[in-house]
């Protein structure tokens, strides 16, 4: 690893007057868990370093009926894996954690980090976008960003020079819906190798999909919205030909990497399957509701 | 901005306090081998995906090589060589070893570590729960199951001693 200058501000006023004042190349450091491999392979040697994993502010998981979940910056993988409220008002963020990475990556890695970071892999993303979460993001000034906007290109997120993110916002989840996560995994806590994350909502009464959000992983260069796929799904009754049909327009439109978990090909394939395996779930899961 | 060379740090592991003098951009792991000689922390892939250098800070299993050692002052850490107490090993080590959980022993410090805090929150795992505490752990010698007989062992006693 390359030196550089390296801070540990203890306030989140103190990091961002920090940042504000460094020149040259700056990075924040969190828990290290993505960034430290990328320095360690030389991909990646900033001449300042702060690191933020000692500001304690950050670190908290709160919940309230009207503004829902808000997820400080810091909290690690295994806070919210272990979290009693998480579990109880939205389970798929403890299942998640479950079969995300091992125990000495979640006991460190956070979860800001984690979304900063950028990967088109990672699982949190794509959870958070299908839930219409919100980043609030602190610098000069505060901005709030849809999740989904955030991602820009391969590890290309919107932070300016200065800005840290300081809270994940996860609203509360409307009456009639229901939310999955699937991923495909050599081993469990495996990065996948295609993953989806799904959100519809149902009308109880005509059973018809009213809403539907489902997001792809590691089929794009950021996290994938499959907004054909919802487009045929929204205003009618989800069966197995229609769930086939979204399926196969994700299938047409990701744009997969390929490397030596999967051919472009196999990543299409399983982009139709594990979009249908995770909507299909979030359907189970909203009409058990009524 | 000058550059600093290196950092004065205090690092507290196994309960003794070391006053050092750090470059920012040494992990944990190399500190810890190389600067306080405690060589049973092990590295083998140094980029997060295969256990060996396991660590506790704050009973909580960590991978040194991806943490620095600045990160970490104020910290406590536990090392392999901090388990066992007056040249008597500590249970978890006399398990591995009484159920032949150890082969070449290079994933043995990091295994026995995660394994020590697995039952420190947990006394008394599953099976599923102690394989899944271990999945980040790699072992190229034992397939496993000597080690999860190692640990079942101990989880049993936990269950009898509630
Ligand atoms: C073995 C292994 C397995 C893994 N498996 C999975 C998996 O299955 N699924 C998955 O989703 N992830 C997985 N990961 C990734 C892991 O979840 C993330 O690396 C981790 O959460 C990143 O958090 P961190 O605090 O360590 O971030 P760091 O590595 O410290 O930072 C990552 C990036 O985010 C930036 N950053 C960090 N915090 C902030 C902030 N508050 N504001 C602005 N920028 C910030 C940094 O500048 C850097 O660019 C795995 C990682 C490992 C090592
Ligand atoms: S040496 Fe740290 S995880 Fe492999
Ligand atoms: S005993 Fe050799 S790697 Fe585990």
């Amino acid at each position: 690893m390359k030196d550089f200058n390296y801070s540990a501000p203890k306030t989140v006023k103190e990091a961002i007057s920090l940042l504000g004042s460094l020149q040259g190349e700056v990075k924040v450091l969190c828990g290290g868990q993505s960034m430290l491999v990328l320095m360690k392979q030389g991909m990646l040697a900033p001449e300042h370093i702060v690191d933020i994993k000692g500001i304690s502010e950050l670190d908290y998981i709160r919940f309230s009926e009207e503004k829902g979940l808000t997820i400080g910056a810091l909290a690690t993988h295994g806070a919210v894996e272990k979290s009693p409220i998480v579990k109880e008002k939205y389970p798929v963020l403890a299942e998640m954690e479950d079969n995300l990475a091992v125990v000495q990556t979640r006991t460190w890695g956070t979860i800001g980090g984690n979304v900063c970071h950028g990967d088109p892999a990672a699982d949190p993303p794509a959870v958070f976008i299908a839930l219409s979460s919100k980043y609030k993001l602190m610098g000069k000034k505060e901005r709030i960003v849809n999740a989904e906007d955030f991602y820009k290109d391969l590890l290309e997120v919107d932070l300016e020079h200065g800005e840290l993110l300081v809270e994940v916002q996860v609203p509360p989840m409307p009456a009639n819906s229901g939310v999955a996560q699937e991923k495909l995994m050599v081993q469990k806590g495996d990065m996948g190798i295609v993953g989806a994350a799904a959100f519809v909502t149902v009308n109880p009464s005509t059973g018809i999909c009213e809403d539907a959000r489902i997001v792809l992983t590691n089929v794009a260069s950021i996290p994938f919205r499959a907004k054909g796929s919802e487009k045929v799904l929204i205003g009618k009754k989800i069966d197995e030909k229609l769930l086939e049909e979204a399926g196969q327009i994700a299938s047409e439109e990701v744009d997969p990497p390929a490397d030596t978990h999967g051919s472009e090909e196999y990543r299409r394939d399983m982009a139709r399957v594990f979009l249908k395996r995770a909507t299909a779930k979030a359907l189970q899961r909203a009409q058990q509701k009524n | 901005m000058k550059k600093i060379k290196g950092y004065s740090i205090t690092l507290t592991v196994n309960n003794e306090n070391y006053d050092l003098t750090a470059e920012p951009n040494r992990t944990l792991l190399e500190v810890l081998r190389d600067d306080l000689h405690l060589t049973g922390t092990k590295e083998s892939c140094g980029e997060g995906a295969c256990g060996s250098c396991t660590v506790l800070v704050d009973d909580q299993p960590v991978r040194s090589c991806l943490t620095l050692a600045v990160a970490v002052e104020g910290r406590h850490i536990t090392t392999i060589e901090g388990l066992s107490q007056g040249g008597a090993l500590h249970p978890v080590q006399d398990a591995f070893v009484a159920h032949h959980a150890i082969q070449c022993g290079f994933c043995s410090p990091g295994m026995i570590l995660t394994a020590y805090a697995l039952l420190k929150e947990n006394p008394s795992p599953t099976e599923e729960e102690i394989r899944r505490a271990i999945s980040g752990n790699v072992c190229r010698c034992t397939g496993y199951a000597k080690i999860v007989e190692a640990i079942k062992s101990l989880a049993d006693q936990g269950r009898q001693e509630r």
